[in-house]
C-alpha cells in the first residue's frame, strides 16, 4: 500500500496549474480531494511522474449564481455541495445524489469535479451530471472551453479532458419545479453503486411532460436512459410509469462483477427507474 | 469459596464501567506494533507469489540489492538454514498428512500470497520500490480448488510429495448406530449447506518488530498477536534461537478475531532476517496483502441429515463435513472443523449421532480460527436444518426445539456428542426473546403479507444457540491431540504503598481485561478499582500465560485472577491476625479491612497488612515476607454460553435486497462482570454473524486468484448496514467455576448466521425457496426468487444463486466470476 514514487506541485492558480500540466505531457495526473487518485496510487495501478495538486487553489470552490445556471467550483466538497442552499433550491438532484456519496469522511475530502473528472460509470455524480445536462468547463494552454456532459464521458475512466487540461467548473441548469430523486442500489452502505438512477420529472396538469433518467454503472461510461425518458413522455399515472420503465436498459451494456450480472443489472435498472420516476414524480 | 471470598458489598463486579483502558486506544495514544521506533530500525518487505500453484525455476534478488536504501534481498533458499517449518500444534488424527510449510516459499508456491523472497531497506518505501525488482519464474501448476474433486484419485496435488489431497479423516460416533435411527425414522431431512470463507478484518493489520540485543543474544519481538507466550515457545522452535533468549511482548493489539492466533511466516523471517544482520527489523502488512496472507476463516461443505418422528422428535443426527485447509497447515488449522464437531447436537436431545470431517488441502490461503472456530458452522448447519424441519413437518420452528431441547431440570445434562453441559435454561432466554420481539405479531403480519402477495416479505429466523468455549480443559485437550494445555495464569504482586499489580496470562487484544480484571481484583481485595493496574501482554513481565481465544480469558483467567486474589487474602489473614493478636477464625475481611470479630476498632486494611510484608519487621514465625499469590487455573469443563436470538427480515422481492427490521436476542453467559463490555461483545458479534449471513465473502477465480481482493469487494458491514439490536440477558451461573461466568466473546457471530439465514429463507419458502447460500446477496435472492418461480411453486429450486462459493462443482474452477446467468440457476 505504498504508492511509487513520483514528483509533487502545488500550483496556487490555474494558468500554474494549467502549465505544470503541459510541462509534464502524458504524465502528469491531476490531485484534488485524492478520494479516487490515491487509492489507485497505493494499489501501484497508476504510475505518474508528477502529481499536480490543485487544493489549494480557493478559486476552483464554492457554488455561485449565473441567471438560469449554477456555477460550482469542480473543487467543492461533496459535503459542501450537500449543504450549500443555492445547490438545494435550484438542484435538489445533485445534493440528495451527492449524499449518497460514499462515508463522510469521504464527502469531506472528495470534490465534484474530481468524481466527475475521474469518469467511473459507477460513481454517483456522472450519471447525475448527464441527467442534469451540466457542462463541465475545462481550462487549457489556450484558454477556456465548455464541455456538455455527454460528450465528457468518453469511456471507462476516460473523459474528455486532454492531459494539458484541468476542470475547473460545472455548470448546471437550474431546474426549479422539477421533481428529482436518485435511487441507489448497493450491497453495503459505503460500497459503489451496483446500479443507480437519477431521475428528473417535469409534471404539466397530472401528466408527464418531460423526463431525464441517468444511468450509473451500466455500462462503460454513465448513461442517459434515452428510451425510457421518451416512453416516459405524456406518462399520467403508475402503471403508465411502469410500462414506460421498461425500456430503462435498452441500449446499456452494463458490466459483470461480483455483486451483479448483466442480466441482473438490466433488471435493477428498469426497477429502479421505476421507482426513481415515481418518487420524483410524486406519483409513488 | 466464591461467596465467602467475595467481597459482601461487591461494589465493582456486575458494574458497568467505563473500560479503563479505551481513552489510550480510541485516541490512537497507545504504542502499537507499527508505531514502535528503533535506533538503526530497517524495513522488511515481502514478495509474494501472483499465482496460485507454481514451481519456482529462478529467483534473482540481485536487481533489488541496487535500488536505492536497500540493505539486503533474501530469496527462500538464502533464510531456509536456521528456518524451520511454521507449526501446526494440532495433529487431530494419528494419521494426519503434515506437509512442510517453510516460512518462505523454496521449491514451490502454493497459493496467491505465499511468500517468494524480501527486501531490507532503510524504509518502507524504499523496500517496497525495491520489491519490483526482484526477478522470480514461475513454472505453472494446477490449481486445487474443489474440495470435491480434490479428492479424486487423478487430483493435482497442493503437495505432490504427500500423495494425496487428503490431510484427514476424523470420525465421531455416539449413541445408537444412526442406521438404525434413520430406518424407524418417519421423518429424513437432508440438506447440503457452504460455509463460505471469511476474511477476519482486523482493525490492526498484523505488524512485528525484532531487535536483537547483540551483548546477550537475546531478542526482542514485538508482535500485534493474540499469543505472545504460543508465539515465544514456536519462535524458538521454529528459529533455533533458545527460549529463554526470546522475549515476546504484544503491546495493544487492534482485534484478532483469531487471526492473530498464529505464528506467522513474517514473524519468524523478521526474526531470522534480525539475526542474519544483527539490526532491528519492522514488517508491516497492508490491508490488501492481509486479505491474501492472513489467514481465513470458515471454508466447509456442510452434509447434514436429520431423522426425527412426524411429532417432530429427534432421533439422529448426521454430519458429513468436507473442510478446506487452505495451502498448508498452520497453528491449529485441522481442529478447527473439530471444535464444531461436538457442537452439532447443539441443545437438543437425541438418540444417535454420527460425524465425519474430512481435511482438504487447496491452493488457497490457509484457514484457521476465526470467531467462534468450528462452532459457527456447527450451529448454522443445525440450526438451519431444524428451520427446514420444522417447515417440512408444518411445526412452528420454535414449537420444534421446544419438543427437542434439554429442560432445564435436566442439567447437567450429558449431550450425546459426550459434553456435559453444566448449567442452561433455555426456556427462560426463548420465552423472553419472544417477548421482546413480539414474535406471535409479527408471524400474523408475515401471514397477511403472504396472502396479499407483497413483493416485500417478511420472514423470521429463529437460532436457539449454545457452544463450548473457555477453552478448555487440558486432559480433553489431550484426547484432542491438542499440542498443548488450557489452563490460564495470574499473580497478584501487592505493592508497598498499597497499589496491586494483576498479572494475567491472557493477552487482551481489545477485549477489556484491563478493566475486568481490575473489577474482580478490587472486590475480593476490597481495594479501590483505580489501585489495580492489569499487566499483561510481555513474556518478561507476565512469564507465564496461554493467552486469549476461544471466549476462554474470563472463563479461564478471570478466575484465575479470582483464585489468586483469595489466596492474598488468605495470606494476609495470618499476618492481620498475628498483628491483631487474635486468631484467623475471629477475624472478618469487608471492604479490604480485616476487622476483629466483636471489637470493630481492632482492625487492619490489607494495604497495612501489605506494608507489613514489605518491611517483615513484624511477621509471624515461618510466615514468608510476601502476600503475594499466584495461581494456574485449569478448567474443569468448557463453558456453555446460550441464548435464543430472533431476526426479522424484509425481502424486497423485486431486487433481492434483504433488510433487517429487527433483531431480538437474550443470551445467557452466567453472571456478568461488566455489562456494558458484554452488550459490546453482542453487538460486535452479531455484526460479524450477520456480516457472514449477508455480505462477506472471499471469491477465488478459476485460477485461483483472491478477487475479493480489497475492500472495495470484500463487503464488511458498518453501523450504518445493521439495525439497532434489541439485547438482554438470563443469568443462570456456570457451575464450572467458581464465580459463575460463562464466556461471551464469540456467542453473537456463533448465534447470528442462522438466525438471519432462517429468517430470509422463512421470508422466501412461500415463494418456492428452499435454501439461499451465503452470503445472501441481493443477486442470489434475486435469482433465487426467479429460478423458484420457474421451477413452479414447491419445487427443489436449491436457489444456490448465481455467484458461488467456489467449493464444489463447476463454481469452485469458477468462483463468483462467469458463473451467472443460466448456468448459475438450479
Amino acid at each position: 500500500m505504498i504508492p511509487p514514487a513520483f514528483d509533487y506541485t502545488r500550483p496556487t492558480g490555474v494558468d500554474e496549474a494549467v502549465r505544470a500540466l503541459a510541462d509534464a505531457g502524458e504524465e502528469a495526473k491531476v490531485l484534488a480531494g485524492g478520494q479516487s487518485l490515491l487509492p489507485l496510487l497505493r494499489l501501484r495501478l497508476a504510475f505518474p511522474e508528477l502529481l499536480v495538486d490543485v487544493g489549494r487553489i480557493p478559486q476552483l470552490r464554492g457554488v455561485r449564481e449565473d441567471g438560469d445556471t449554477l456555477a460550482i467550483g469542480a473543487l467543492t466538497t461533496h459535503h459542501d455541495v450537500v449543504h450549500d442552499p443555492l445547490v438545494r433550491r435550484h438542484a435538489g438532484l445533485l445534493a440528495a445524489a451527492t449524499a449518497t456519496v460514499a462515508d463522510p469522511a469521504v464527502r469531506h475530502r472528495g470534490t465534484l469535479g474530481g468524481s466527475l473528472a475521474h469518469a467511473d460509470p459507477a460513481g454517483d455524480l456522472p450519471a447525475v451530471a448527464l441527467a442534469l445536462d451540466a457542462e463541465l468547463v475545462v481550462a487549457g494552454p489556450g484558454g477556456r472551453r465548455t464541455i456538455p456532459a455527454r460528450d465528457f464521458f468518453v469511456d471507462y475512466l476516460q473523459s474528455a479532458l486532454a492531459p494539458d487540461e484541468l476542470l475547473v467548473e460545472v455548470r448546471i441548469p437550474k431546474t426549479d419545479g422539477w421533481g428529482f430523486h436518485y435511487e441507489k442500489f448497493h450491497a453495503v452502505a459505503q460500497s459503489w453503486a451496483i446500479v443507480g438512477v437519477a431521475a428528473l420529472v417535469r409534471r404539466d396538469d397530472g401528466h408527464i411532460a418531460e423526463a431525464r433518467i441517468g444511468l450509473t454503472n451500466m455500462g462503460s461510461t454513465p448513461l442517459r436512459a434515452t428510451a425510457a425518458e421518451q416512453a416516459l413522455s405524456g406518462a399520467d399515472g403508475p402503471q403508465a410509469v411502469a410500462r414506460a420503465a421498461e425500456a430503462a436498459a435498452e441500449g446499456t451494456r452494463p458490466s459483470q462483477d461480483l455483486s451483479a450480472s448483466p442480466e441482473y443489472r438490466e433488471h435493477l435498472a428498469r426497477v429502479l427507474t421505476r421507482r426513481a420516476v415515481l418518487t420524483a414524480g410524486g406519483m409513488g | 469459596m466464591t461467596d465467602q471470598a467475595v467481597n459482601a458489598a461487591a461494589p465493582e463486579i456486575g458494574r458497568a464501567r467505563l473500560r479503563k483502558e479505551d481513552a489510550r486506544l480510541i485516541t490512537g495514544q497507545t504504542n502499537w506494533t507499527d508505531n514502535i521506533q528503533v535506533a538503526g530500525l530497517l524495513h522488511l518487505a515481502v514478495l509474494r507469489s501472483p499465482m496460485a500453484h507454481a514451481r519456482i525455476t529462478r529467483v534473482d534478488v540481485s536487481p533489488a540489492l541496487e535500488r536505492p536504501g536497500v540493505i539486503a534481498a533474501f530469496a527462500g533458499g538464502d533464510l531456509a538454514e536456521g528456518l524451520g517449518s511454521l507449526p501446526c500444534a494440532w495433529p487431530v488424527t494419528e494419521d494426519i498428512v503434515l506437509p512442510d510449510h517453510p516460512p518462505i516459499a523454496v521449491h514451490e508456491v502454493r497459493h496467491a500470497g505465499d511468500p517468494v523472497a524480501v527486501v531490507v531497506a532503510r524504509d518502507r518505501y524504499a523496500a517496497a520500490d525495491a520489491l519490483e525488482a526482484i526477478e522470480v519464474d514461475y513454472d505453472p501448476l494446477p490449481p486445487v480448488l474443489d474440495l470435491e474433486t480434490a479428492l479424486a484419485d487423478d487430483a493435482p496435488l497442493v503437495h505432490s510429495d504427500k500423495g494425496t489431497n487428503r490431510c484427514y479423516t476424523w470420525p465421531l460416533a455416539t449413541g445408537e448406530n444412526f442406521e438404525s435411527v434413520r430406518q424407524r425414522a418417519e421423518v429424513t431431512l437432508r440438506r447440503r449447506y457452504h460455509q463460505q470463507r471469511l476474511i477476519p478484518n482486523a482493525m490492526e493489520p498484523r505488524a512485528v518488530v525484532v531487535t536483537p540485543i547483540a551483548a546477550s543474544g537475546e531478542y526482542t519481538v514485538h508482535s500485534a498477536t493474540q499469543i505472545p507466550h504460543i508465539l515465544r515457545i514456536m519462535l524458538a522452535t521454529v528459529t533455533g534461537i533458545p527460549e529463554h533468549k526470546l522475549r515476546v511482548i504484544a503491546p495493544d493489539v487492534g482485534g484478532g478475531f483469531g487471526s492473530k492466533l498464529q505464528v506467522y511466516g513474517e514473524e519468524a523471517i523478521a526474526l531470522a532476517v534480525a539475526r542474519k544482520l544483527g539490526r532491528p527489523v519492522k514488517w508491516t502488512e497492508s490491508r490488501s496483502e492481509g486479505y491474501l496472507a492472513t489467514h481465513h476463516g470458515r471454508g466447509m461443505i456442510q452434509d447434514i441429515e436429520v431423522a426425527a418422528t412426524r411429532e417432530g422428535r429427534l432421533l439422529g443426527l448426521k454430519v458429513d463435513l468436507i473442510a478446506d485447509m487452505g495451502a498448508y497447515l498452520m497453528l491449529v488449522t485441522p481442529g478447527i472443523p473439530i471444535l464444531g464437531a461436538f457442537m452439532y447436537p447443539a441443545i437438543y436431545k437425541m438418540d444417535a449421532y454420527e460425524f465425519t470431517c474430512t481435511g482438504v488441502f487447496t491452493t488457497r490461503t490457509p484457514t484457521d480460527a476465526y470467531r467462534g472456530a468450528g462452532r459457527p458452522e456447527a450451529t448454522f448447519a443445525i440450526e438451519r436444518i431444524m428451520d427446514d424441519l420444522a417447515a417440512e413437518l408444518g411445526l412452528d420452528p420454535v414449537e420444534l426445539r421446544r419438543r427437542n431441547w434439554i429442560r432445564h431440570e435436566e442439567f447437567p445434562y450429558t449431550t450425546i456428542a459426550g459434553l456435559t453441559y453444566d448449567s442452561g435454561n433455555y426456556e427462560a432466554a426463548t420465552d423472553r426473546a419472544l417477548a421482546l420481539f413480539g414474535y406471535d405479531e409479527l408471524r400474523a403480519e408475515q401471514h397477511e403479507r403472504n396472502e396479499r402477495g407483497d413483493t416485500v416479505r417478511l420472514g423470521i429466523g429463529v437460532s436457539t444457540f449454545t457452544e463450548m468455549c473457555g477453552l478448555a480443559p487440558s486432559r480433553v485437550l489431550r484426547d484432542l491431540r491438542y499440542g498443548a494445555g488450557g489452563w490460564e495464569a495470574a499473580s497478584i504482586r501487592m505493592l508497598p504503598t498499597g497499589k496491586v499489580e494483576v498479572v494475567t496470562g491472557t493477552s487482551p487484544h481489545g477485549q477489556g481485561h484491563e478493566t475486568c480484571w481490575s473489577q474482580i481484583a478490587a472486590d475480593v481485595l476490597g481495594v479501590p478499582f483505580d489501585d489495580v493496574e492489569v499487566v499483561h501482554g510481555d513474556t518478561r513481565s507476565s512469564p507465564q500465560g496461554m493467552d486469549t481465544y476461544g471466549s476462554r480469558s474470563l472463563a479461564v483467567g478471570g478466575e484465575a485472577v479470582h483464585r489468586a486474589a483469595v489466596k492474598v487474602v488468605d495470606k494476609a489473614r495470618k499476618v492481620a491476625a498475628h498483628l491483631l493478636e487474635a486468631s484467623e477464625q475471629d477475624l472478618e475481611f469487608t471492604d479490604g479491612v480485616f476487622a476483629v470479630k466483636g471489637s470493630p476498632e481492632a482492625r487492619r486494611t490489607i494495604q497495612e497488612i501489605a506494608f507489613e510484608a514489605f518491611t517483615s519487621h513484624d511477621l509471624p514465625d515461618g510466615v514468608e515476607p510476601s502476600i503475594n499469590a499466584e495461581t494456574v487455573v485449569d478448567p474443569e469443563n468448557f463453558s456453555y454460553p446460550h441464548g435464543t436470538h430472533l431476526c426479522a427480515v424484509e425481502i424486497d422481492t423485486e431486487t433481492g435486497k434483504t433488510k433487517i427490521r429487527s433483531y431480538v436476542c437474550v443470551d445467557d453467559v452466567g453472571h456478568v462482570v461488566n455489562p456494558m463490555i458484554v452488550e459490546g461483545q453482542v453487538h460486535g458479534g452479531l455484526a460479524q454473524g450477520i456480516a457472514q449471513a449477508l455480505y462477506e465473502e472471499a471469491v477465488y477465480d478459476d485460477e485461483g486468484n483472491l478477487v475479493s481482493g480489497t475492500m472495495a469487494d470484500y463487503l464488511v458491514p458498518s453501523a450504518a448496514d445493521l439495525p439497532d439490536f434489541v439485547t438482554d440477558r438470563t443469568e443462570t451461573p456456570a457451575a464450572s467455576n467458581a464465580m459463575g461466568v460463562k464466556g461471551v466473546g464469540e456467542a453473537g457471530t456463533i448465534a447470528s448466521t442462522p438466525a438471519v439465514v432462517n429468517a430470509v429463507v422463512d421470508a422466501l419458502r412461500p415463494l418456492g425457496v428452499t435454501d439461499v447460500r451465503m452470503p445472501c446477496s441481493p443477486h442470489r435472492v434475486w435469482q433465487a426468487v426467479r429460478d423458484a418461480g420457474r421451477a413452479g411453486a414447491g419445487a427443489e429450486a436449491g436457489g444456490t444463486g448465481p455467484a458461488r462459493s467456489g467449493q464444489s462443482g463447476p463454481a469452485a474452477r469458477s468462483g463468483d466470476l462467469g458463473q451467472y446467468g443460466e448456468e448459475g440457476s438450479g
